[in-house]
């Protein structure tokens, strides 16, 4: 595999060239090693099909299924889709020569007489052989995951900087340096608006249990944990609203903790700011006593109030709205 | 005892080893300290068979010594030994016995009283001191039977 | 416990073969209590082994039935089958009940229990008293999670990881909760007691010959996973002993309520911290599931051998890789906690992906034994196979999320629902009911049904494919777990009835168990000695084994003593340098042997001296 690895920046939807090299080159020594305790001379016309197929994703490049993963709309969700197809590859020819393997077994060796087969006990080359490859598999599974974690993870100076508070059940966004706070009344899908094409850090933190904040439009997490503010970057490609929710489990309402992120153009972003900038008053949310009250009532039904969000004004009013907290 | 104590002195250098790469990797206490302990684990037993092992073979040098075809004493370590090497005593079984069953009930009765007040922990105390009595009795007489 | 466990003493003096034991057997069995005293008061392994696969299994189809619930309740977005509450409770219980009280103990407590002594041709487990302690506390700690359902607030609703801070009492006052800590305890100290009782017994109670290299495969992963149990269990011990301290003595080692303020950094002095609690229970957590898959490997990989008539193909390989999967299971444990943002991902990715190696080891293994075999279907073998195939896909799936990167978008969804669901049913029900059907002859000296054992099996298989698999499909689309209702506009119901089709065809299966037990019970069919022409210690002895197991032993001269005996002619053959390994016990005559058909060894009495057994104090 002697793909060059595409350095182009970040941004630049579905690169061929690296999809191309994240997802061939683990694929290819899976399918090189494959193991066959017996060599059989139709091992090479199965290797020849493999090679084929794995030329062909190649070729393909950009057109790899997500295999059933959310498409992503950001540069990090890219990155970690490219991995992703990669290891699904591989993994999906793993798994079909273990199967192939398993299954001649299982149906070519049915007994067919009383005779007692061959005692063989070690091939000690053969047994090096699946040890290594595996070894070297997963070393060149690692390579990618690395290089990969590094650019899902990696801080780039933010152009805006939203802090994320998940509490029992909902979300407060707050802009640090617009001075606009959304807040999820309980059981209400607040809304994130951020614009399209800008790296976005998520300053996220919980006020009460662990939470995860989870777009699966972005493909990725995190938790929101109390006392621990965790930092990522998210640098959405394209516009529209995407349907997100709380992951880890934090209690009776868990499953109706969602809030939804709308990525909007700069310039309705702007507007967006604007709007909100001066709104009515912050409401508090008394999580205790609703907290309280939801294992009171076993209710299943917990039917959402009228206001989908609250929109705030100032950094100062939300610190003093959230005292209540 | 020879493999028993190598199996256990490497699970000790195993996790020092991994231990070692951890905290200079992270410098985060929680894991490092649960890493020694498991290192500690393997040590502990590890050296203790080791001791026995030397006792029985009277090796010239530690692991990498000429060790000598035969591994270990015990016939259960003789890759030749016949049955009739292990005969003798091999232990003494109890036979019956009520205590384990008190015992446990004693335990699980003290735990509940964590959630259901104080006044099942005297419940729980006396039943587990009667079945200590108890066992240490049985196992001075030599069992129930 | 007061045993002395002595060297076999030199010169005890040789016996006349088939007299002494018996005799100590029979005295002992006569005096013994019977009824229920006999199964209250017993330390024999076999009867405690009885009783712990009994309770497990029966607290498996508890769990199995909660699982429904859960099920049941995803067939509609607005899942109004049952309470919200009643929900939480029932997937934190479902999981419980699975991973600490039948998973666990149904393997180390229960067959390892009953056949790990007689692998390696023991009398009894090195500890009897503290085995049946064992068994008691495990019974307490199984009452006492169940008691949960019963008391005001109902059962713990935490999730079975019960994450801190959502485990103490600001978020979950309850005494379910309670329960849920002082169970584990309880069950934790159970397990703690049998790991060094099996490490005990594998260290002291080997029968002449049978050296570390020639022990059972089942026997190496015992010994490893009672290694497991002594590193992990402690952790959570003390971990639940932390908890409860915050929840009732005002500690904050966990929680961090009113320590911080939203806006501001934590006040570190007076702060707990939550992930200190993911960080302990993951390092018993992760260990757990090897402890929970190790003793199903070793099932299977008994059964291979035996119904392939093969020695176990790399038999050390199968040995170092089983080693390795437990040292490389103790250093993954923040593989849970990727998201969490706190953890070194490369550490932590590198070693989850490296267990990989030791696990494909395994699987090529059992391929090779397999291969140019001579393969015969029944029940135990299917299920076998089953897990081979489960496993296969639990396994592929776990090498993805052991990257950070795809981790963050499958975690805590579905994905992860499906991967551990198929790595665990994979071991435990395959395997273990493999080995449930496996070793039922020897346990009660009747087969079980091979009929009901094939509707068992294909229901079974055909169902977890159907469960599992569209959860992968929920997962990518991003439906977490945990959740008691979902959005009706993602289209993930039809993914749901899907999976809950299957559960109930798993359900259904599982009937086929229960019938059989009775037809077993009810119109025995008599099993013989050695049904499966089977190569392992215990398949000398009779069905069900004499009290102290053995009468006579056969001479110990490869892994698989039985088979030698029975097949003097078939030798195992060391393929690599084509020499042939020690022809087993021509030391001593043979019975005629050789003629294929699993005759009863137990006429050919003439093989080796016995064992003499202590007398019984």
């Amino acid at each position: 595999m002697s793909q060059p690895v595409d350095q182009s920046p970040a941004g630049t939807p579905l690169s061929t060239n690296r999809d191309a090299a994240v997802a061939g080159s683990p694929a290819a020594p899976a399918a090189a090693g494959e193991p066959a305790p017996a060599p059989r001379p139709r091992r090479s016309r199965w290797l020849g099909a493999a090679v084929l197929a794995v030329g062909g994703l190649l070729l393909a490049g950009c057109q790899i299924p997500t295999f059933s993963a959310t498409k992503p709309t950001t540069t990090q969700g890219q990155d970690a889709i490219k991995l992703w197809q990669g290891f699904f590859i591989a993994g999906a020819i793993v798994f079909v020569i273990v199967f192939c393997l398993i299954a001649w077994a299982v149906f070519r060796y049915r007994r067919r007489s009383d005779a007692i087969p061959q005692q063989t006990q070690y091939h000690t080359i053969l047994e090096i052989v699946y040890t290594a490859v595996p070894v070297v598999i997963v070393l060149v599974l690692f390579a990618f995951t690395f290089v990969t974690e590094n650019n899902v993870d990696a801080l780039p100076a933010p152009r805006l900087t939203v802090t994320v508070t998940g509490f029992q059940w909902g979300w407060r966004f707050h802009y640090t340096t617009k001075n606009v706070t959304v807040i999820g009344v309980e059981l209400q899908d607040p809304q994130m608006v951020i614009p399209v094409h800008e790296a976005v850090r998520i300053n996220l933190q919980s006020h009460d249990v662990i939470h995860g904040f989870y777009v699966p439009a972005f493909d990725f997490s995190r938790y929101a944990q109390p006392g621990i503010i965790n930092k990522f970057t998210i640098t959405p490609q394209s516009t529209g609203t995407y349907h997100g929710q709380c992951t880890q489990y934090c209690g009776l309402y868990h499953s109706l903790m969602r809030f939804r992120v709308k990525v909007v153009s700069a310039t309705q972003f702007a507007a967006w700011v604007s709007t909100h900038h001066s709104s009515g008053p912050q409401k508090s949310v008394p999580t205790v006593e609703r907290r309280a009250l939801g294992k009171s009532t076993p209710s299943s039904t917990a039917t959402p109030n009228s206001n989908a969000s609250t929109h705030t004004s100032t950094a100062a009013t939300y610190q003093t709205g959230s005292t209540g907290l | 005892m020879k493999i028993e104590s190598t199996f256990l002195i490497g699970v000790g250098i195993f996790f020092g080893c991994v231990a070692l790469i951890y905290w200079f990797l992270s410098y985060e206490d929680g894991g490092f300290t649960m890493l020694l302990g498991t290192c500690a684990l393997g040590f502990l037993p590890g050296s203790y068979y080791f001791y026995w092992h030397r006792r029985f073979r009277g090796h010239k040098y530690f692991f990498w010594g000429k060790t000598e075809r035969v591994v270990g004493t015990r016939p259960e370590d003789l890759p030749d030994a016949t049955i009739a090497d292990g005969a003798g005593v091999i232990s003494s079984f109890p036979g019956s016995s009520v205590w384990p069953f008190t015992l446990g009930m004693g335990a699980f009765v003290l735990l509940l009283s964590f959630v259901f007040g104080v006044w099942l922990a005297m419940i729980g105390g006396a039943i587990i001191l009667s079945a200590l009595v108890g066992v240490t009795a049985e196992s001075r007489r030599g069992g129930t039977h | 416990m007061t045993d002395v466990i002595a060297p076999p003493a030199a010169g005890g003096g040789s016996l006349i073969p088939g007299m002494g034991t018996e005799h100590v057997a029979h005295a002992h069995e006569d005096h013994g209590p019977t009824g229920l005293m006999k199964w209250i008061t017993t330390t024999d392994h076999k009867v405690i082994g009885l009783s712990y696969m009994i309770t497990a299994v029966a607290l498996f189809y508890i769990a199995g039935l909660l699982a429904l619930g859960i099920r049941v309740q995803l067939t509609t977005p607005a899942g109004t089958f049952i309470s919200f509450q009643q929900f939480n409770q029932l997937f934190t219980m479902h999981g419980s009940i699975m991973m600490y009280l039948f998973a666990g103990p149904f393997a180390f407590g229960g067959l390892a229990n009953y056949v790990v002594p007689l692998q390696i041709g023991a009398p009894d487990m090195a500890f009897p008293r503290l085995n049946a302690l064992s068994y008691w506390l495990f019974l307490g700690g199984a009452t006492t999670m169940l008691m949960g359902f019963f008391v005001g607030g109902g059962a713990a609703d935490f999730g079975w990881v019960a994450y801190a801070p959502l485990s103490t009492t600001t978020y979950t006052p309850g005494p379910g909760e309670d329960l849920w800590i002082m169970a584990l305890v309880l069950t934790g100290f159970s397990a703690i007691f049998t790991g060094v009782n099996l490490v005990a017994t594998i260290f002291y109670l080997r029968a002449p010959g049978m050296t570390m290299f020639r022990m059972p495969i089942f026997t190496w992963n015992m010994l490893v996973t009672g290694i497991l149990i002594l590193i992990a269990f402690p952790v959570l011990t003390a971990a639940l002993v932390m908890l409860f301290a915050d929840r009732h003595f005002g500690t904050m080692i966990y929680s961090v309520t009113g320590c911080h303020t939203v806006t501001g950094t934590p006040d570190a002095h007076a702060c707990g911290s939550a992930v200190l609690w993911q960080n302990l229970f993951w390092f018993f957590g992760h260990p757990e599931v090897y402890i929970l898959a190790l003793p199903y490997f070793g099932i299977v990989t008994e059964i291979f051998p035996v119904f392939s008539r093969k020695p176990v193909f790399g038999y050390k390989g199968m040995v170092f890789a089983t080693m390795s999967i437990a040292a490389l299971s103790t250093g993954v444990w923040a593989h849970h906690m990727f998201t969490t943002g706190t953890v070194l991902l490369p550490f932590f990715s590198l070693m989850s992906l490296l267990i990989a190696v030791p696990t494909g080891i395994k699987f090529f293994n059992w391929i090779g034994t397999m291969w140019r075999g001579q393969l015969v279907y029944k029940t135990p073998m299917l299920m076998a196979i089953g897990f081979l195939f489960a496993f296969l896909m639990g396994g592929v799936t776990g090498v993805m999320l052991a990257a950070p990167p795809i981790d963050f978008f499958v975690h805590t969804t579905y994905f992860v629902v499906a991967h551990f669901h198929q790595v665990l049913f994979g071991t435990a029900v395959f395997g273990g009911f493999a080995g449930l059907y496996y070793w039922y002859p020897k346990m009660f000296g009747r087969m079980l049904n091979d009929r009901l054992g094939k509707w068992h099996f294909w229901l079974l298989f055909v169902g977890f494919w159907l469960t599992y698999m569209p959860q992968y499909i929920l997962g990518l689309h991003g439906m977490p777990r945990r959740v008691a209702s979902y959005p009706s506009n993602l289209g993930w119901q039809s993914w749901n009835i899907a999976s809950t089709i299957g559960a109930f065809m798993i359900a259904a299966s599982f009937m086929f168990l229960l019938a059989n037990f009775w037809m077993s019970w009810r119109y025995p069919v008599p099993a013989g000695d050695n049904p499966w022409d089977a190569h392992t210690l215990e398949w000398f002895t009779t069905s069900p084994p004499p009290h102290h197991n053995y009468t006579h032993l056969p001479t110990i001269r490869s892994e698989r003593p039985t088979w030698d005996y029975n097949h003097p002619q078939s030798p195992n053959i060391r393929h690599g340098s084509g020499r042939t390994r020690a022809a087993p016990g021509h030391s001593n005559g043979h019975g005629p042997g050789g003629s294929g058909n699993g005759a009863a060894p137990g006429h050919g009495n003439g093989s080796g001296m016995e064992r003499r057994e202590g007398p019984v104090s």
